[in-house]
């Protein structure tokens, strides 16, 4: 048990600076997920014939494509391509750091989930809400931030709360191409002390906290964007 | 007059494919296509295809198995946490809450390399006639992600249990029907129909988590494009090749299923 | 609506700082494989990296006044890794191998030692083709260990590959494998481990195959930088003459790894 103390002699320190790193990225990766989506819905929606067919492709892709085969292509590819494309124009390549990488790489695949989720979020809106913002003279962009996404949220925060948790799940995977979470780092202590099931359970335990300590934020958020609506009992 | 409509409605659908955008996008992925038969590597194909079918094949009943032990563990996961007392059903629940709420990456290595590494310490198992199996490392990767997909379908079943209607359950017990016979003509033939649409994502879903059984070092269709690509350096062609073949099985599963549920008659009531 | 527009901006700024600054010229990111591979690289309880080859590299680095960063990153992506720059230099006992030069280019050897059989203590065999006929051989993939052990135990029931050697030591441990074939001193490690104590002995050095087994392992850099493999070559000439190899050597060994001019194994 002394394995686990969080000073030196002990590992839980590593794991528990795994598990920032994993809530890092996490965070990042829904955070750009979020902008993805939220342009890739309005591009869905609203955008020309070429966008969405594009658009397509893309979700299609990425929902079709296994998560760890798209990371070792995004890992590898993503950021060559990026460092290829500045040279190419002229600047000087950019140091992408692995929690960089690793942010754009599950944001990529979360962007195409977020698209999906917002899109569907904001068709639930009612039709006469918009018209209403219409008929006021708002801009588009107005009309946006005054009225599509607030309006949107309540409908888009389950399927965005499902996005968290899958995110932090799949942190995992950057295990397999080297970068430190807590997966990686279990799997180092594990290796180090050959303490196997103990580093394994004990990993268990803290993505589970984390699950359980998001679904409860989660419930107090849905609650909040909520506020004002009929409640769903009611409803039916 | 029919076959005039069914030329209108082939042009019709022809017509989908043809607008000019469509067209022009076709032409540019057919260009992107062919670039990259022409300027990347493939030689190593030939050499490498007999070993990729069998991971093909390998991933295929590892996907067929799981899904169908998984969700014969699901029904009962449903049934206990939709109407059962509180001992069966709080165990159901934590199981469900436990396989949803941590990644299975982890539940995979804590099954082969924790579990794993525990049971030749008794030589009662070593001497048993498991551990041929328990030698294996499929057996762990069948029983990780069985667990896996019974976690995520129970807790769609709980909801289809608990979601057909009262009314069907009572009419049935006023029929003087026994609970077994309830639950095998009324309720498990009515759950089942609100679950199927879920089960064509869940199933994509788990066939997007088999190439995680290659770290656990089953050699799927996944590891042997891990291994062209330590053979060869080369990073690009093999995982471009795998996402396209992940891509071609997860149409034909989408097909298949959309034709399952055609044919069913879907009346929830 | 304020919060939401917060939130977008937030997120907005965490990505651009993600992607972080522009790259220093004079860095030398070391790349090591991110797994224990004692006694020479493998991290310690509060996450450092420590071992014979982190010493090494260093005293290379500090020779050649370059400014290195230890990069752990994946075994099996090490290569791709450096090819697409996430990496300068590959430290991570690597083989020279005609192979790998295809790909990469190597500095000259920094050590040289012979390539081992182990397997379960109660199951008496030697290290050569015959006596793995029809056992299950454990190598870790990428390795000179794999392409040998395929080469030269083409009797074996199967030759297992793992992503580490560390996993390929457990399932040795664990029963799943009757051998694993691996540098001589990374599993003269793990053979002084209880769990390699319990389990294991040493089953014996296998025949030479240069070809294969390479002149001994290098630091591995991109073929165009050769700037950076001279920078590499004369540091390990100059450790080697001041002293300074021998100092960080017999703090891990008892012996000599460098191996000798001509090639013992």
């Amino acid at each position: 048990m002394e394995l686990l103390s969080p000073v030196a002699p002990g590992w839980g320190g590593t794991l528990l600076v795994g598990l920032l790193h994993s809530i890092e990225i996490a965070v990042g990766a829904t955070c750009l997920g979020l902008m993805i989506g939220t342009a890739g819905a309005f591009g869905k929606l609203y955008g020309g014939p070429v966008t969405r067919d594009l658009l397509a492709v893309y979700t299609t892709i990425v929902r079709a494509v296994p998560e760890l085969v798209l990371i070792l292509l995004l890992y590898y590819a993503g950021t060559d391509l990026i460092n290829q494309m500045l040279t190419a124009i002229g600047y000087s390549r950019v140091d992408i750091s692995g929690l960089a990488a690793g942010i754009f790489v599950l944001g990529f695949v979360q962007g195409a989930y977020s698209t999906e989720v917002i899109r569907g979020a904001i068709l639930a809106i009612p039709q006469g809400q918009i018209e209403a913002a219409r008929a006021y003279g708002m801009s588009p962009g107005l009309m946006l931030r005054r009225i599509t996404l607030p309006a949107m949220l309540p409908f888009a925060i389950p399927g965005l709360a499902n996005l968290w948790l899958i995110a932090t799940k799949d942190t995992a995977l950057l295990a397999v191409v080297g970068f430190f979470e807590l997966t990686l780092a279990t799997r180092q202590a594990a290796g180090v002390t050959k303490a196997y099931l103990l580093f394994y359970l004990a990993a268990g335990a803290l993505y589970l906290a984390l699950t359980l300590f998001s679904n409860l934020i989660i419930g107090r958020v849905e609650a909040w964007s909520r506020r004002g609506m009929p409640s769903v009992k009611e409803a039916r | 007059m029919s076959a005039e409509a069914v030329a209108i409605n082939m042009a019709a659908r022809a017509s989908i494919w043809l607008k000019p955008h469509r067209i022009v996008l076709i032409l540019i992925a057919l260009a992107l296509v062919l670039c990259a038969a022409f300027f990347m590597r493939w030689d190593w194909l030939p050499q490498y295809w007999e070993m990729g079918l069998i991971g093909l094949w390998r991933s295929l009943w590892i996907l067929a198995v799981t899904c169908a032990l998984g969700f014969a563990l699901a029904v009962p996961l449903g049934l206990a946490q939709a109407g059962g007392p509180i001992w069966f059903s709080a165990p159901a629940k934590a199981f469900c809450t436990i396989i949803r709420g941590t990644p299975l990456l982890l539940q995979l290595w804590l099954l082969y390399y924790g579990l794993g590494s525990i049971f030749p310490q008794y030589p009662w198992i070593r001497e048993s006639w498991l551990w041929p199996y328990l030698r294996q490392a499929w057996p762990y990767a069948v029983v990780a992600l069985t667990f896996s997909f019974a976690g995520y379908e129970g807790e769609v079943m709980r909801g289809a249990f608990a979601g057909v209607p009262r009314g069907q359950l009572e009419a049935a017990r006023a029929f003087g029907m026994s609970r077994w016979k309830i639950f095998r003509r009324i309720w498990l033939p009515q759950a089942f129909y609100r679950a199927l649409p879920t089960l064509t994502g869940e199933t994509v879903l788990q066939l997007k988590s088999t190439p995680l059984v290659a770290t656990i070092s089953v050699i799927d269709i996944f590891a042997v494009s891990s291994k062209v690509r330590q053979d060869t350096y080369l990073t690009y062609e093999p995982l471009l090749l795998l996402a396209l073949i992940y891509m071609t099985i997860t149409g034909i599963l989408v097909f298949v299923f959309s034709r399952i549920e055609a044919r069913i008659p879907v009346k929830i009531g | 609506m304020k919060t939401v527009l917060k939130t977008f901006a937030a997120a907005l700024l965490i990505g651009v700082a993600a992607m972080g600054g522009v790259a220093k010229a004079e860095q030398v990111k070391i790349g090591i494989a991110a797994e224990p591979y004692p006694p020479f690289t493998s991290p310690d309880a509060s996450g450092k990296w420590v071992g014979w080859e982190i010493d090494f590299v260093n005293a290379v680095c500090a020779e050649e006044k370059l400014d290195c960063v230890i990069t752990p990153v994946a075994w099996d992506g090490i290569i791709p890794a450096l090819t697409t720059k996430k990496i300068d230099a590959i430290v991570s006992s690597m083989s020279i191998t005609d192979e790998r030069k295809k790909t990469i280019d190597f500095s000259d050897k920094y050590y040289n030692t012979p390539t081992a059989i182990i397997g379960p203590k109660d199951q008496k065999f030697g290290a050569t083709p015959d006596d793995l006929k029809g056992k299950v051989i454990g190598v870790q993939v990428s390795t000179v260990h794999a392409v040998y052990a395929k080469k030269h135990f083409t009797g074996a029931q199967e030759i297992k590959e793992y992503q580490t050697q560390d996993e390929a030591n457990n399932d040795l441990a664990a029963g799943r494998i009757d051998a694993v074939q691996a540098d001589s001193i990374a599993l003269g490690e793990f053979l002084k481990t209880d769990q390699g104590k319990a389990c294991c002995d040493l089953k014996g050095m296998v025949a030479p195959d240069d070809e294969v087994l390479g002149p001994g392992v290098g630091v591995g850099v991109r073929k165009e930088d050769t700037a950076l493999k001279e920078k590499f070559n004369a540091g390990i000439k100059a450790i080697r003459a001041n002293g300074k190899y021998d100092e960080i050597s017999k703090k891990y060994f008892d012996f000599d790894i460098y191996g000798g001019a001509t090639q013992s194994n």
